[in-house]
């Protein structure tokens, strides 16, 4: 890099209007936070298997082999209370947000601490949905629907627990180190990964469990 | 080299005003909140009180209440607008729902035609009444 400067310097008059050259941009273009639009690339290609999931789900979401239909299975109530845990970890994941802003590592650690709660209620209540629906006979080998079903709900509910996870650890590092630059960072990341889930989630009551008991 | 020397990097480029990613408010994070809420109860009271007869019209109306709120989701929660990183996050997620659409609607599209041309004795695969949840293992 330096000696291509160095040549361009030397096909001019002199060093000293190095820094004038028109084509030289004294502020370099860089992404103002790199990292965030780093990690957006990474939600967005997240989006590309949700989409495929989706896809396949569309394709074979009728396809019942005589089994089984969304209408006889799913049960709305549960889908709503779910829905209603990750919209409210969504909210606390704010307010743990704006308790950063404020620089406020008790307030973080406590809204965080919240939302891996309701983290944790959608997960545990997808679980049992699980179960029941294996217990009924009804689990991803029953027809090509059921495997379309657990696929795509069960990849978001991997999502989510990975988020967990990650909240869980990002947690212990606050509570280690406070609400250094570093942290700042991962909690952004987290904050679009979180989000983002609660995205997909839209996707998946609307097209898979409202449309499914149509 | 020199003029690249003058023009010293800070330690983070996101730490230009002191934090990292955009700046969020109550604002914003309650308005979110609250049309999630309204966004996500009307498709549910639709569909679980039986509003809409015609199936295509639930559809369409199902779908449309997901697309605003994953817009909601979008401007609210992640903080999107233009002006982020310079445009890149909404080139890439403009990119991202294109392709998205264009898979999805290509594969329904394909696979239906699909369908309808290589199983003619079955053309609507419905399933049987009375199979019930319970007994439904062969």
């Amino acid at each position: 890099m330096s000696e291509l400067r160095y040549h361009a310097g030397a096909a001019g008059a002199a060093s000293a209007t190095l820094t004038a050259r028109p084509y030289h941009l004294d502020h370099e273009p860089h992404p103002e936070n790199g990292t965030a639009l780093g990690f957006w690339l990474y939600l967005m290609s997240d989006c590309l298997i949700f989409a495929a999931l989706f896809a396949t789900y569309g394709v074979l979401g009728r396809s019942y082999a005589a089994g089984p239909t969304g209408a006889q299975l799913f049960d709305l109530t549960l889908v709503a209370i779910n829905t209603a845990f990750l919209l409210l970890s969504s909210i606390t994941f704010g307010f743990a947000m704006l308790r950063k802003q404020a620089n406020d590592v008790r307030g973080t650690l406590l809204w965080l601490a919240v939302t891996g709660f309701f983290g944790l209620c959608f997960l545990g209540l997808e679980l049992y949905e699980f179960a029941h629906l294996i217990h009924q006979g009804a689990g991803p080998q029953r027809s090509a629907f059921l495997s379309a079903f657990f696929t795509l709900v069960g990849t978001h509910g991997l999502h989510v627990t990975f988020g967990s996870i990650w909240l869980v650890v990002l947690m212990v590092q606050i509570g280690k180190h406070g609400l250094i630059h570093e942290n700042k960072r991962r909690l952004m990341c987290l904050s679009m990964f979180w989000h983002f889930l609660d995205v997909v989630w839209i996707g998946v009551f609307t097209f898979v469990y409202l449309m499914g008991v149509l | 080299m020199s003029a690249h020397d003058t023009h010293a990097h800070p330690a983070g480029h996101g730490d230009h005003h002191g934090d990292v990613g955009p700046h969020s408010s109550l604002r914003d994070y309650t308005i979110g909140f609250v049309l999630s809420v309204i966004l996500t109860a009307i498709p549910f009271w639709l569909v679980m009180a039986k509003v809409i007869s015609d199936r295509n019209t639930a559809v369409v109306v199902l779908g449309t209440f997901a697309v605003v709120q994953i817009l909601v989701h979008m401007v609210y929660f992640l903080h999107m607008n233009g002006s982020i990183e310079g445009g890149w996050t909404l080139l890439s997620t403009i990119f991202t729902v294109v392709f998205v659409a264009i898979g999805i609607s290509g594969t329904l599209w394909v696979m239906f035609h699909m369908n309808a041309n290589m199983m003619p004795e079955h053309p609507t695969p419905t399933p049987p009444v009375h199979d019930a949840p319970g007994h439904s293992r062969p």
